[in-house]
C-alpha cells in the first residue's frame, strides 16, 4: 500500500511541468477536437441576450439598473399587497375574531380557554395570514421571474469586483442571491465553494441577505413608518425604495464583514473561478407563478402559520400568567426596557425576537400581540386595535408602544442584521460541523445588530 | 412523426409512465450529471413528472434530488447530480458528482450538455466517460441553439464518443422518446460502450502513470480502473489516497464498468 503511495510521489515528482495543466490540455484539447468535428455550423450570440447584457452588466448602468429592478419588485408588492392585506384583516380579525369569541362564549369555555386558543393561537395566525400572505404571493413570484430570465447571475458578475476586494469568493454572491430568499438554502448552497475559508465566509454572512421571514417585516415597518415622513403621493415609492434600501444595505454589510473575517479570523487569498452567462430566456409566466406559489409562498407560509400558533400560545400565557402582581410578559418586557430603549428598540421588541427565535415571520404579530396584550385594559374600553388596519397598527404602536421615528429606523436595522433563526444555525452546524464557526455564525451579527443600533440611537438623539 | 407528436410523452412510443418520489425497487439507476445550468433539473422534472424548481443560473442544484420513471414495465431511479464543470477538483458538488458516478453504481450516466457551448461541456462528457463506459450524451436547449443557428451532427459525434448522443430539448418535451430509447438500451447493456474511454495525457504523464498502473492491478487484481485511479493517485488527489489507504476503495468490489 504505501510502496504504491511512495511510487506515484516519485513518479509525480519526476514530472517536467504540472500535472493538472497537462490533463487539462488534454481534455479541452480534445473536447475542441471532438466538437470542431461535430459543428456544422457554430451560431451566433443571441442579439437580445448582447442587447440586455450591455445593460445589465454595464460598468456604468449594472448598478443603477440592479437598483432600479429590484426597487421595481417592491413597489410592486407593496403597492398590490395593501388592499388585500387590509381586506384580510377585516375578515380575518376584524370579523372572524369577534365570531369566534361569540361562539366560544356561548359554548360556555372558560376564560382562559377561549384566550389561549382565540386570543392567543387564532389571533396570532390570522395576523400572520394577513400581514404575510399578500406581499409574499406578490413578491415570490416576481423573485421567480427573475430568476428565470436569467437575472441572477448578472447580478453577481457585478459584484465580482466587490467580493473580490472583500477576500471572498466570486461565487459568494450567487449564495447571497440565494439567501435572499431563505437563509438556510442560501448556506446549504454555499456548496458550490470549494475553499473552505470562502466558503465559511459565505456561510457567515448569508445572514445579511433578507430572507422570506424579513421582508413581510420590512415593508411593514417601511410602509407605515418611514413612508410617513414623506409627502403622500409618493409614499409608495419611499416605501419601496426603503426596503431597497435595506437589501443594499445589507449587500453592503456582507462586503464589509466578509473583508473584516478575511483579515482576521480567516485570512487568505480570495481564489479564481469562472461565472458562466446564461443567455437571458423567456420565463414561462404562467407556470413560474404556479410554482412558486406552491414551492415558495405557500411553504413560507405554512411555516409561520406552524411557528405563530405556539407563539401566540406563549404570548398568551406570558400576558397572562401573573406573578407577584406582574404578568410574566411584564417582566420580561419591563426587564428588557432599559437595554431595548437604549439600543433605540423598546423591550417588547427584544421579547418578540427571543420569541421569533424559531422564524423571523412572526415578530410583526408577536410585537403587536405584545403591545396590545400590555395595554389591555385601555383597549377593552375603546374596542378597537383588532383589525389590521395601517393607520390603526401604526396608532397602537405609537400610543400603547411608544415608537417613534428611531425604533422603527432601528427595527429595520435589527432585523436586517440580528442573528439567524434557529432552522439556519441547524443548517450552519449540519454544513460546517463546528460548534465554534456555529457560535460565530450566530452571535456576529447578533452583536453587529446592537451596535449598529445603539450607535444610531446615540447619533439620533444627539440630533434629536 | 410531427414534432408535437414526438414532443408528447404519452405518445405510446416508450411506453413511458412517470413515478415522482417513488423508487422503491428500482431495476436500474440513472444519473443525471453535466454542467451548471445546462437543464438537468428541468430534464429531471419530466422524466420523473416533480417539480424541483429551476432557476436559470449556475449552482442552483447542490445536493442530489431523486426521482423515478418506467420504461415497458421497466423502473428506474433517476438521480439529479449538482451541475460540475469538471471532475479534477475538490468542491463538495463535485465530491458529490463524482463520488456517486464511482461509488453509486448507476447503471446508464446520462451526461446533459449545452448545445450552445458544445466545446466546453464535452470537456465533462471526456471526463465521465474515463470513469463510467455506460454513457448517453443529452444534447440538451437544441430549440436555442438553432435559434442561434448553430448546427450539431450528432451521429458524428456519437462516433467520436462511442456512445449514444441524442439531441433534445427538456423544456418543451422535445426527443423524449429518444432519450428513453437510449437509456434503456445502454442500461441493458444492448448499445454504447463496454470499456472506460482512455484520454491520451501525451508521452510524459502516460510514461509516469504506467508503472503505478502495473502495481496497482498487483496489489489490487480486482480492480476495475486501474488507469483513472493510477491518475488520480499521480495526481495526489487526498479523497483517492484516503479510500487507497482505509482499504475501502468501492472501486474494488463495485463494477465501474466492465473489466478492460
Amino acid at each position: 500500500m504505501s510502496d504504491l503511495l511512495t511510487l506515484a510521489e516519485q513518479q509525480r515528482a519526476g514530472l517536467q511541468r504540472p500535472l493538472r495543466d497537462q490533463v487539462a490540455e488534454a481534455i479541452f484539447g480534445e473536447a475542441t477536437t471532438i466538437s470542431d468535428r461535430a459543428l456544422r455550423n457554430r451560431g451566433r450570440t443571441l442579439a437580445l441576450t448582447q442587447r440586455l447584457d450591455d445593460i445589465f452588466t454595464s460598468r456604468i448602468w449594472g448598478f443603477p439598473a440592479m437598483a432600479l429592478l429590484f426597487a421595481l419588485v417592491f413597489w410592486i408588492t407593496i403597492v398590490g399587497s395593501n388592499v388585500p392585506s387590509a381586506m384580510l384583516g377585516e375578515l380575518l380579525v376584524g370579523k372572524g375574531h369577534p365570531w369566534l369569541r361569540d361562539l366560544a362564549t356561548s359554548a360556555g369555555f372558560p376564560w382562559w380557554l377561549s384566550g389561549l386558543l382565540i386570543d392567543g393561537m387564532y389571533l396570532a395566525t390570522a395576523w400572520v395570514i394577513s400581514v404575510m400572505l399578500p406581499p409574499m404571493a406578490i413578491f415570490f413570484p416576481l423573485f421567480t421571474l427573475l430568476e428565470d430570465f436569467g437575472y441572477l447571475p448578472r447580478v453577481a458578475f457585478n459584484l465580482d469586483r466587490a467580493f473580490k476586494w472583500s477576500g471572498g469568493h466570486g461565487k459568494q454572491a450567487l449564495t447571497m442571491m440565494m439567501g435572499f430568499g431563505c437563509n438556510a438554502a442560501g448556506v446549504t448552497s454555499t456548496r458550490i465553494i470549494d475553499s473552505p475559508r470562502e466558503r465559511l465566509i459565505a456561510i457567515i454572512t448569508n445572514n445579511f441577505a433578507i430572507c422570506n421571514g424579513r421582508w413581510p417585516t420590512l415593508i411593514l415597518v417601511s410602509s407605515l413608518f418611514v413612508a410617513t415622513m414623506a409627502p403622500t403621493g409618493t409614499q409608495s415609492i419611499v416605501a419601496a425604495l426603503t426596503v431597497g434600501g435595506v437589501a443594499v444595505l445589507g449587500i453592503i454589510t456582507t462586503i464589509l464583514v466578509s473583508k473584516l473575517l478575511s483579515g482576521t479570523l480567516l485570512k487568505g487569498e480570495a481564489s479564481n473561478f469562472t461565472l458562466e452567462l446564461p443567455p437571458y430566456r423567456p420565463p414561462r409566466i404562467m407556470q413560474t407563478i404556479a410554482t412558486s406559489m406552491i414551492d415558495r409562498t405557500l411553504k413560507v407560509l405554512w411555516r409561520a402559520i406552524v411557528m405563530a400558533a405556539p407563539a401566540g400560545l406563549v404570548i398568551w400565557t406570558i400576558s397572562n400568567a401573573s406573578v407577584g402582581g406582574q404578568t410574566l410578559a411584564a417582566w420580561m418586557v419591563n426587564g428588557l426596557d432599559p437595554i431595548g430603549l437604549f439600543v433605540g428598540l423598546n423591550g417588547v421588541i427584544l421579547v418578540a425576537y427571543i420569541v421569533a427565535i424559531p422564524a423571523n415571520e412572526i415578530v410583526i404579530p408577536s410585537i403587536l400581540m405584545l403591545t396590545l396584550n400590555l395595554a389591555k385594559s385601555g383597549l377593552a374600553q375603546q374596542g378597537v386595535m383588532l383589525e389590521l388596519d395601517d393607520q390603526q397598527v401604526r396608532d397602537a404602536l405609537v400610543t400603547h408602544g411608544g415608537w417613534t421615528m428611531l425604533t422603527a429606523v432601528n427595527l429595520l436595522l435589527f432585523s436586517l442584521l440580528h442573528n439567524p433563526c434557529s432552522t439556519t444555525i441547524m443548517t450552519i452546524y449540519k454544513e460546517t460541523r463546528s460548534v465554534k464557526w456555529t457560535a460565530v455564525a450566530t452571535f456576529l451579527p447578533l452583536l453587529l445588530a446592537f451596535t449598529v443600533c445603539t450607535v444610531v440611537a446615540v447619533i439620533w438623539r444627539s440630533f434629536g | 412523426m410531427s414534432d408535437a407528436c414526438e414532443s408528447c410523452v404519452v405518445s405510446g412510443k416508450a411506453d413511458f409512465q412517470r413515478f415522482g418520489v417513488d423508487v422503491s425497487d428500482a431495476d436500474a439507476v440513472v444519473a443525471l450529471a453535466g454542467n451548471p445550468n445546462t437543464g438537468k433539473t428541468t430534464l429531471f422534472n419530466a422524466l420523473t413528472g416533480l417539480r424541483m424548481h429551476v432557476g436559470n443560473w449556475p449552482g442552483k442544484t447542490v445536493a442530489q434530488a431523486i426521482g423515478g420513471f418506467r420504461i415497458r414495465g421497466r423502473k428506474y431511479r433517476l438521480v439529479d447530480l449538482p451541475g460540475t464543470y469538471s471532475l479534477l477538483s475538490n468542491s463538495p458538488d463535485e465530491e458529490v458528482a463524482r463520488d456517486f458516478l464511482l461509488f453509486g453504481e448507476p447503471d446508464t450516466t446520462v451526461v446533459v450538455c449545452d448545445a450552445t457551448a458544445l466545446e466546453r461541456n464535452l470537456a465533462l462528457v471526456l471526463q465521465v466517460l474515463e470513469i463510467t463506459p455506460r454513457v448517453v450524451v443529452a444534447i440538451n436547449l437544441m430549440d436555442e441553439a438553432r435559434k442561434r443557428g448553430i448546427e450539431i451532427d450528432h451521429r458524428e459525434l456519437a462516433r467520436d464518443l462511442g456512445v449514444p448522443v441524442v439531441p433534445i430539448s427538456a423544456r418543451i418535451g422535445l426527443g423524449i422518446p429518444s432519450l428513453l430509447d437510449s437509456i434503456e438500451a445502454v442500461s441493458m447493456g444492448k448499445q454504447g460502450r463496454t470499456t472506460p474511454r482512455e484520454m491520451d495525457y501525451g508521452p510524459e504523464i502516460e510514461a509516469a502513470i504506467k508503472p503505478i498502473m502495473e502495481q496497482l492491478r498487483r496489489e489490487h487484481p480486482s480492480l476495475k480502473n486501474a488507469r483513472w485511479v493510477a491518475l488520480r493517485l499521480l495526481e495526489g488527489d487526498p479523497s483517492v489516497l484516503n479510500e487507497l489507504r482505509a482499504g475501502t476503495l468501492g472501486l474494488t468490489t463495485h463494477a465501474v464498468g466492465p473489466e478492460v
